[in-house]
């Protein structure tokens, strides 16, 4: 029973992983751009959900003015800076989205605190539910789950069955080419760097109510998303998904299972010390590991 | 000894004057950046509202108050605190909030013969082995609130608690504080990595241990997390939570909201504590700043008080730096946390307190005194301490 509630909850922490890194690796595969300040739109979204749900109780409005504002501040920092970095290689972009990072962090500072603000689980999700005797899971996580189900099942919709589809592939497969054939790539960039914009904000509202909304939050969760990234698959949604599901199973079960397994065979004092940090490192060794076998991930963008 | 200490050392006696003080000059060395600096900034307001009260003087001299920024990072603190010795001549140090950086500053500010009142918690080698005349303490042993805990958790007859801090040296010294006053079993020891955001795993290795308490030394946006986490899986009525003070804080409280109901945690103060000196605290700082008061804003007050009593007590001849020191090691002010003297590793003594998260009149959440859990505690290492 703890096996298959731990399973749960790597499926969680998976679709957790993926709703932040679907839009990254949209900006990263098709725009080039390295945008360090990704989680800075997962800190705004969670913050205007915050604020909105306490002002009007409804989450729907909540949802609906978080992806609106970053959504609507991404395409207009797209548009006034980052489309003056994309030839400049991934050294400026990265200084540039860093320093976009500090003005993010000390701007939340000034309109909301320093503290971390308060945002709950939504009444009618505050439960638990009995999935088999013994077994009861929080609703709202639950929720998360189906969130990123539907946002994946949407977003392979959108990859392969639409115009738009079709343009983001032609440019995350030949950016030069698809100029070529009459693609508007500065205004596809403009959009798709809106989407996943309000794709990191759909994630901050949507962890908003189980993880502390505060300055720095989107730093503490964008490496792991990195990661999943460069495992997937840069600039593959499918990657993007598979990488999540893997990386979160092995940092859940390495967190679950190893401090236990390896006091089978250590003694309890120096498994209870070694286990948390083996568990710690799993998913960068995982990383290593795959990029030595399939240097351009799991699922690469390009056929 | 490096030259450049010495430098500083020998630029620091020269900088004594043989005059008497017209002044005197606070060096606040604390966290401005990041998301840690929420907490810091209190410690500031707490001293400065503190400053309000006297217009701006401790005893009879004026202050001077230089903000400078360590960045929760030991070397920039360092540079921070030899600006503040070399220009600007500070006679006494304060502010500093984490360890690693009190650690790396704390020996710079001995040999400048500067007094350094650390107002946060006191890392085991301070208290302990590595004491100095120069060094103070107006906050805690770092382990002390974790065996406040371990008491009140063993008198309410807990046989079996389960154990969660951060894996870092600092989280398994707590644990290792709340086992040195528990008398019961643990079911099972966590450590979770620093910075970890979802705790769904840990939560499910509490339920499944079975405990009947679980103990949890975590901070900032890791205690946000957690507790939120913990009341949304239904546990928080299950297994009672306890906290080391920080877990429970007022910064933590406005985080997690309404999730922090009924979880206990022990602190050396708390805002309803019933003594006038807190009371006036409480009620200046809901009119200045229009929020109760933290901890940490309670530490930059009560440090403001203790340096303006041994100010009042040497006539402003701080000059004297051994008859200074003996005023503060006297402490005669009257601190807002009740019963306060410095043991002989000039720490303090002090009084307890459990205090468990409930909804005010007006249906916001906050801590309320339950209990005395101990009476004049002095901290484990003050018997290592030689001075």
């Amino acid at each position: 029973m703890l096996f298959l509630e731990q399973t749960l909850n790597a499926l969680q922490l998976g679709l957790m992983l993926f709703l932040i890194a679907a839009g990254l690796t949209l900006v990263f595969g098709i725009m080039d751009l390295v945008n360090l300040a990704h989680g800075s739109f997962y800190m705004l979204g969670a913050y205007v959900a915050a604020t909105v749900a306490a002002k009007s109780g409804s989450f729907a409005a909540a949802f609906l003015v978080a992806l609106a504002a970053a959504a609507g501040v991404g395409m207009l920092v797209e548009w006034l800076l980052l489309r003056r970095v994309y030839g400049r290689g991934h050294l400026s972009q990265v200084l540039v989205t860093f320093a976009l990072i500090l003005i993010a962090n000390e701007t939340v500072r000034w309109i909301w605190g320093a503290n971390p603000i308060d945002m709950g689980v939504p009444r009618s999700l505050a439960g638990s539910v009995a999935l088999a005797p013994g077994l009861s899971y929080s609703e709202y996580r639950l929720a998360i789950i189906v969130a990123g189900l539907a946002l994946a099942a949407a977003l392979f919709w959108m990859v392969n069955c639409t115009r738009l589809g079709i343009w983001i592939r032609a440019g995350a497969s030949n950016r030069d080419m698809a100029r070529a054939l009459g693609v508007d790539t500065s205004r596809l960039f403009t959009l798709v760097f809106g989407l996943g914009a309000a794709l990191s904000a759909f994630a901050g509202a949507m962890l908003g109510p189980i993880l502390s909304v505060q300055v720095g939050m989107g730093e503490a969760i964008i490496i792991l998303a990195f990661v999943v990234v460069v495992i997937g698959g840069i600039g593959s949604v499918r990657g993007a998904l598979l990488g999540s599901i893997v990386v979160a199973a092995v940092d859940t079960y390495g967190r679950a299972f190893l401090p236990s397994a390896l006091g089978a065979f250590l003694p309890l004092d120096i498994a209870t010390h070694l286990g948390p940090g083996l568990s710690q490192v799993s998913i960068f060794v995982l990383m290593a590991a795959i990029l030595f076998f399939r240097p351009r991930g799991l699922m690469p963008a390009t056929g | 000894m490096n030259i450049r200490t010495a430098l500083l050392a020998a630029l620091a006696l020269a900088s004594t004057p043989p005059w008497a003080a017209d002044k005197i000059t606070i060096g606040f060395l604390t966290t401005r950046t990041g998301p840690l600096s929420g907490i810091s900034g209190e410690k500031l307001e707490g001293f400065q509202l503190y400053l309000k009260t006297t217009g701006g003087k401790l005893g009879r001299l004026p202050v001077e108050v230089i903000v400078a920024d360590d960045q929760n990072n030991p070397d920039a603190g360092r540079q921070a605190f030899e600006r503040l010795a070399k220009r600007d001549r500070v006679d006494v140090l304060t502010g500093i909030m984490f360890s690693n950086v009190i650690l790396s500053v704390a020996p710079a500010a001995v040999q400048s013969k500067i007094f350094f009142i650390n107002s946060n918690v006191q890392p085991s080698e301070l208290a302990g082995e590595r004491c100095n005349p120069y060094i103070f303490n107006t906050a805690y042993q770092s382990d002390d609130t974790d065996e406040a805990v371990g008491r009140y958790v063993t008198e309410r007859a807990h046989k079996n608690v389960a154990l969660l801090a951060p894996n870092f040296p600092a989280g398994r010294d707590h644990l290792n504080g709340f086992k040195r006053a528990y008398k019961g079993a643990i079911a099972v020891e966590i450590l979770p990595k620093v910075g970890q955001l979802d705790f769904s795993v840990e939560i499910a290795q509490i339920r499944a241990a079975k405990p009947d308490a679980v103990f949890v030394f975590l901070f900032g946006g890791m205690a946000v997390n957690f507790v939120k986490q913990y009341a949304q899986a239904g546990l928080a009525k299950e297994i009672p939570l306890y906290g080391a003070a920080s877990t429970l804080e007022e910064d933590v409280l406005r985080g997690a909201g309404e999730s922090a109901l009924g979880m206990v945690s022990a602190s050396n103060w708390n805002a309803d504590l019933d003594n006038p000196a807190n009371k006036r605290f409480v009620a200046l700082h809901e009119k200045e700043y229009k929020r109760r008061p933290s901890l940490y804003s309670f530490q930059g007050w009560d440090t403001a008080a203790l340096l303006d009593a041994a100010v009042k007590d040497v006539d402003g001849k701080i000059e004297n730096r051994e008859a200074f020191r003996a005023a503060l090691r006297k402490a005669s002010f009257s601190s807002a946390r009740g019963p306060f003297k410095f043991g002989p590793n000039q720490v303090p003594i002090q009084d307890w307190y459990a205090r468990r998260v409930e909804k005010d009149a007006q249906g916001q959440v906050v801590n309320r005194y339950l209990h005395t859990v101990v009476r004049g505690h002095a901290d484990a290492y003050a018997s290592q301490c030689k001075m």
